[in-house]
C-alpha cells in the first residue's frame, strides 16, 4: 500500500482538478475553455479510478494499477493535446483557420501514433502496453513543441487576454516537466523511482496554475506578451 | 542520444515558459498600490530593491496563510533564486545583465510586498468577521 503522503498528493490533485472546473463555472468561462475543463473532469474520474484500485487492488505495485495508470495516462495525454489545440483555436479565432488547425492536429496525432507504433513493433512483444507508454511520452514532446510555437505566435500579438497567456504558459511548463521526466528515465533508468515519486507532485502544478488563472485573472485583463518575454540586455 | 536532446530541449523550453509565467504574475501585481502600513513595516523604497526580498518573505510567513497565493509566492521565490544565480554569473557574461537582474529582483520584492498587503487585509477581514460573530 502506498504511504499517506501518496494519498495526500492524490487527494490534493483531485481537489485542485475539481477547483479548476468550479472556478471556470463561477467565472463563466466553461464554454470558452470547454476542452480544458473536459480534461480536468477526466482527470478527476481517472484520479478516482486510481484511488479505487490503490485501495482495493493491492496498491502501486499491482499489475491492475500499472495497466490502469499507463492506459489512462495515454488517454489523458490525448485529451490534453486537444486542449492545446483548443487554445490554438482561441488564439487564431479571428483568422478563421479553425478547419485547417483541426485537420493539422488530427494529422499530427495520427503521424505521432504511426511513428510510435513503428518504434514499438520492432522492439517489444507487449505492443499495446508499450504503445500506450510510448505514445504518452511522444505526445508530451510534441505538445511541448506545439506550445512553444503557440507562445511564439502569441508573442507577436500586441495585446492578448492575460488569462489565455497564463493558461498557455502553465501548459508549457507542465509539458516541459513531463517531457523532461520521461527523457531522464530513458537516460538513467535507475532514477525511475525518484522520477515516478515526483510525477504526482508535478501533476498538481497544472490544475493549481489553471485554478489560479480562472480564479484571479479578470476576463477583461489584457497583457502585452512582448513585455513578458526574456528581454535580457546584451 | 535522442533522450539527451529531448531533456536538453525540455529544460530550455521550461525556462522559456517559466520566466514569462513569473513575469505575468509580477505584472498583475505591479499596478497595486501598497497600503501605508505595509510601506512602513517593509520600509520599501521606490523602486523596490532585491536586497529586501528575503525580509519581506519572512514578514509574509508571519501572516496567516492564504492557500490561493501559496503557489505563486513559491514560483516567484524560485524565479528570484534563478535571478540571483544569474546576477552572480553576470559580471563574467555581460555586465549589463546585472542591471537587468537587479531590476527584476526589485520587482520580485514588490510582488512579495503586494502579497503581504493582501494577507494583512485578509487577516483584518477574518478578525472583523470573528468579532461580529
Amino acid at each position: 500500500m502506498p504511504g499517506s503522503a501518496s494519498y495526500a498528493i492524490l487527494f490534493l490533485g483531485t481537489l485542485l482538478e475539481a477547483l479548476v472546473v468550479v472556478c471556470a463555472i463561477k467565472r463563466r468561462v466553461l464554454r470558452k475553455y470547454f476542452v480544458l475543463n473536459l480534461y480536468m473532469v477526466l482527470c478527476l474520474l481517472v484520479s478516482w479510478g486510481r484511488y479505487y484500485i490503490l485501495a482495493h487492488d493491492g496498491g502501486v505495485k499491482s499489475l491492475t494499477y500499472r495497466y490502469f495508470y499507463f492506459y489512462s495516462d495515454a488517454l489523458l495525454t490525448i485529451v490534453l493535446y486537444f486542449s492545446l489545440i483548443s487554445l490554438y483555436l482561441s488564439v487564431f479565432e479571428e483568422m478563421k483557420v479553425g478547419r485547417y488547425l483541426r485537420l493539422g492536429a488530427v494529422a499530427l496525432l495520427a503521424g505521432t501514433s504511426w511513428f510510435t507504433y513503428a518504434v514499438v513493433s520492432q522492439s517489444s512483444h507487449k505492443i499495446l502496453t508499450y504503445f500506450a507508454f510510448e505514445l504518452s511520452q511522444n505526445l508530451y514532446f510534441v505538445g511541448l513543441v506545439l506550445t512553444y510555437v503557440l507562445w511564439a505566435a502569441v508573442l507577436k500579438m500586441r495585446q492578448t487576454p492575460a488569462l489565455l497567456i497564463q493558461l498557455v504558459l502553465s501548459l508549457g511548463i507542465y509539458f516541459s516537466f513531463c517531457a523532461a521526466s520521461y527523457a531522464l528515465v530513458n537516460l538513467h533508468p535507475t532514477l525511475y523511482a525518484h522520477v515516478s515519486a515526483m510525477v504526482p507532485v508535478v501533476g498538481c502544478l497544472l490544475p493549481l496554475s489553471w485554478a489560479y488563472a480562472f480564479w484571479r485573472v479578470p476576463n477583461e485583463a489584457r497583457l502585452a506578451p512582448a513585455r513578458l518575454a526574456m528581454a535580457v540586455p546584451r | 542520444m535522442i533522450a539527451a536532446i529531448v531533456l536538453g530541449c525540455s529544460i530550455i523550453f521550461f525556462l522559456q515558459f517559466f520566466v514569462p509565467y513569473c513575469r505575468s504574475l509580477i505584472a498583475a501585481s505591479s499596478n497595486h498600490i501598497l497600503s501605508p502600513e505595509v510601506q512602513d513595516v517593509t520600509g520599501l523604497t521606490s523602486p523596490a530593491s532585491g536586497e529586501d526580498f528575503h525580509r519581506v518573505v519572512q514578514l509574509l510567513r508571519l501572516c496567516p496563510d492564504r492557500p490561493e497565493d501559496r503557489g505563486e509566492i513559491r514560483a516567484i521565490g524560485v524565479y528570484f533564486g534563478m535571478l540571483k544565480a544569474l546576477k552572480t554569473l553576470s559580471p563574467s557574461i555581460a555586465p549589463s545583465v546585472r542591471a537587468w537582474t537587479e531590476r527584476e529582483c526589485g520587482r520580485c520584492t514588490y510582488f512579495a510586498a503586494v502579497a503581504l498587503d493582501r494577507r494583512v487585509a485578509f487577516s483584518r477581514d477574518l478578525l472583523a468577521q470573528q468579532i461580529e460573530a
